[in-house]
């Protein structure tokens, strides 16, 4: 069943071990499969890392567990990230992830709706993990089931209306065990964020909007893993981690590189890319 | 149909702690038992109909049973991709309840006007969509939907229609069409609010030497395919009447099943709104008149049909 959150600090070696075998991971899927939002993926290993292998009180045995913690992949687009996490993680075979994307397999572009071990809401349409994270939250309250709901957002998520009525309503019901964390690499999937809808500044306007707001390093796992530990925090409030990120984080070439938002790589790309991170 | 509605559900979360209300900032007063016997159980969502449905959707993942209330457009249109993609594509128990089907806000102008909603839910895999004919039968509905394990459209006119059954209706059943009264000549398939009007019809049709055969057509999917059947097969003239577009809606709905089944009727009319906004200022009952809605307009094109 699921344990308590041990007290002991944060494995960051071992956190950032993992996050790079993700890397490798959602790299090669995308490669095989030819499948866009790498660079979305790449951004958010360090935070999945955090989440499954620290912070959340999981059980991959007990998927259903109505105790455990939730996390929501509410950017949908970087399910290879998230699939490649279950796996490693235990809730399904590795294997599986090598169907990823092909006829018929489970592993689709975005994540399934109660389809797969370990995958709390289907996403992929922006805005809709937020408010699911929430209901599940006041669920919990109210049924004095103390979980904690991680939802994951991307910084162009942050375009859509429905992210902010959840986050009024979440403030108002204060909901404290809800912990959001801003994936804000700074592009959206044409345009720099800042530039498209102005998200600056946006601690302050989570801040505003009645949440324990936070800037943090998201490449920082042992940051991560504690301000995630700490949720709830004693504010009273939900909390939000903006993670300052780098899209395409891990990969020298792919690094603040737009183009892998779509594009897939190659096999001498793949091999470059592992030798970066250790993993050739 | 609102307040038994807010009573129905006040009863019903006596009985089942997974009833949870969430109201888009509606209803004022209307709550106020649900609210001081469930007092954990009642959230005002805001005008936010979007958040409400992802709301009640990740409820509905963790084991409750969540209603989402306000006016139609609000509750329906507003959030469509919400009830597509949190609650149908994940195919949990959520109970959508709208006030106002139709033209009951007629008064309101078209923003609060409903005539496409059964269209768009109807369109929307694992939904189930109801339109209760009175009061008794919105809380034959209620108790309907919370007995399914899945996704469920209640759409109710407003406040104060005539009550046509005398209680619940005990052969009330999701996809099983009811009939009110028996006649011979005509079928007249109403759904929703229109039962009263319809059954006005039916009396004008009977000084006028017709028999019709009133049924409240409640559940528009699943359609109840051996009553039209058996209807086709029995009545020379069938006809559907909904307080809706001609578009998508219970009309609709038959001609796809008789057309893809090879029922062909002898004589099949439809009474819905048309394929415009209704932008006049007047209640609805002067927008009924004007849209051929009205009791006096429906027995007059039935009588012409029947020659």
């Amino acid at each position: 069943m699921i344990a308590e959150t041990t007290l002991s600090a944060p494995d960051v070696a071992g956190l950032k071990q993992i996050a790079a075998r993700l890397r490798g991971r959602v790299i090669m899927m995308s490669h095989k499969a030819g499948s866009a939002h790498l660079a979305s993926c790449l951004s958010c290993c360090d935070i999945l890392a955090a989440a499954y292998w620290d912070v959340c009180r999981i059980d991959p045995a007990h998927p259903d567990d109505p105790l455990r913690d939730r996390f929501i992949l509410s950017k949908g687009h970087a399910a290879s990230a998230l699939y490649a996490t279950l796996a490693y993680r235990g809730f399904f075979p590795e294997a599986l992830l090598d169907t990823y994307c092909t006829d018929g397999a489970l592993l689709a572009e975005h994540p399934p709706a109660r389809l797969l071990a370990g995958v709390e809401a289907a996403t992929g349409s922006l805005g809709h993990g937020l408010p699911i994270g929430v209901g599940m939250a006041l669920a919990g309250r109210i049924r004095g089931e103390r979980f904690r709901v991680y939802a994951l957002l991307s910084d162009g998520e942050n375009n859509e209306g429905s992210v902010w009525e959840a986050a009024m309503f979440a403030a108002a019901q204060k909901l404290d065990n809800v912990c959001v964390i801003v994936d804000y690499n700074k592009w959206q999937a044409t345009a720099r964020s800042n530039e498209t809808l102005q998200l600056a500044p946006l601690r302050e306007k989570w801040e505003s909007f009645g949440w324990d707001a936070q800037e943090i390093d998201g490449h920082d796992v042992g940051a991560l893993a504690a301000r995630m530990r700490a949720v709830p925090n004693g504010s009273g409030r939900p909390v939000a981690l903006i993670a300052h990120t780098v899209k395409g984080k891990g990969v020298s070439f792919m690094e603040d590189d737009n183009n892998w938002h779509y594009r897939a790589p190659t096999a001498e790309e793949v091999a470059q890319a592992y030798t970066e991170l250790g993993l050739a | 149909m609102r307040n038994a509605f807010a009573d129905e559900l006040t009863r019903l979360g006596a009985t089942d702690p997974r009833l949870v209300l969430l109201s888009g900032d509606i209803g004022n007063r209307l709550f106020d038992k649900f609210r001081a016997a469930h007092p954990d159980r009642f959230y005002n969502c805001g005008v936010a109909e979007q958040n409400m449905t992802g709301v009640a959707a990740g409820m509905a993942l963790s084991g409750l049973r969540p209603v989402t209330y306000t006016i139609t457009p609000f509750v329906t249109t507003r959030c469509l991709e919400q009830i597509r993609t949190d609650v149908c594509y994940h195919d949990v128990p959520v109970i959508i309840v709208a006030v106002g089907a139709g033209l009951s806000y007629a008064g309101l102008g078209p923003t609060h006007h409903a005539c496409e909603d059964v269209a768009f839910l109807r369109a929307l895999p694992n939904m189930v969509v109801l339109c209760p004919g009175d009061a008794w039968e919105v809380r034959a509905a209620m108790r309907a939907a919370l007995a399914q394990d899945r996704p469920v459209y209640i759409r109710m006119g407003k406040r104060g229609e005539p009550k046509v059954h005398a209680d619940v209706p005990a052969d009330f059943a999701i996809g099983r069409a009811l009939v009110v009264a028996e006649g011979q000549d005509v079928c007249l398939l109403s759904t929703g609010n229109m039962l009263p009007e319809v059954l006005s019809a039916a009396a004008i049709l009977r000084e006028n030497g017709i028999s019709a055969q009133v049924v409240s057509f409640h559940t528009v999917k699943p359609l109840d395919t051996d009553f039209l059947r058996h209807a086709f097969a029995r009545f020379g003239l069938v006809a559907s009447i909904e307080e809706h577009s001609l578009i998508g809606g219970l009309g609709a709905a038959i001609s796809e099943w008789a057309m893809d089944h090879a029922v062909v009727p002898r004589r099949f009319l439809r009474f819905g709104t048309p394929d415009a906004f209704f932008k006049q200022a007047g209640e609805q009952e002067y927008a009924r008149e004007q849209l051929g809605l009205d009791a006096r307009h429906i027995a007059g094109r039935v009588l012409k049909a029947l020659g």
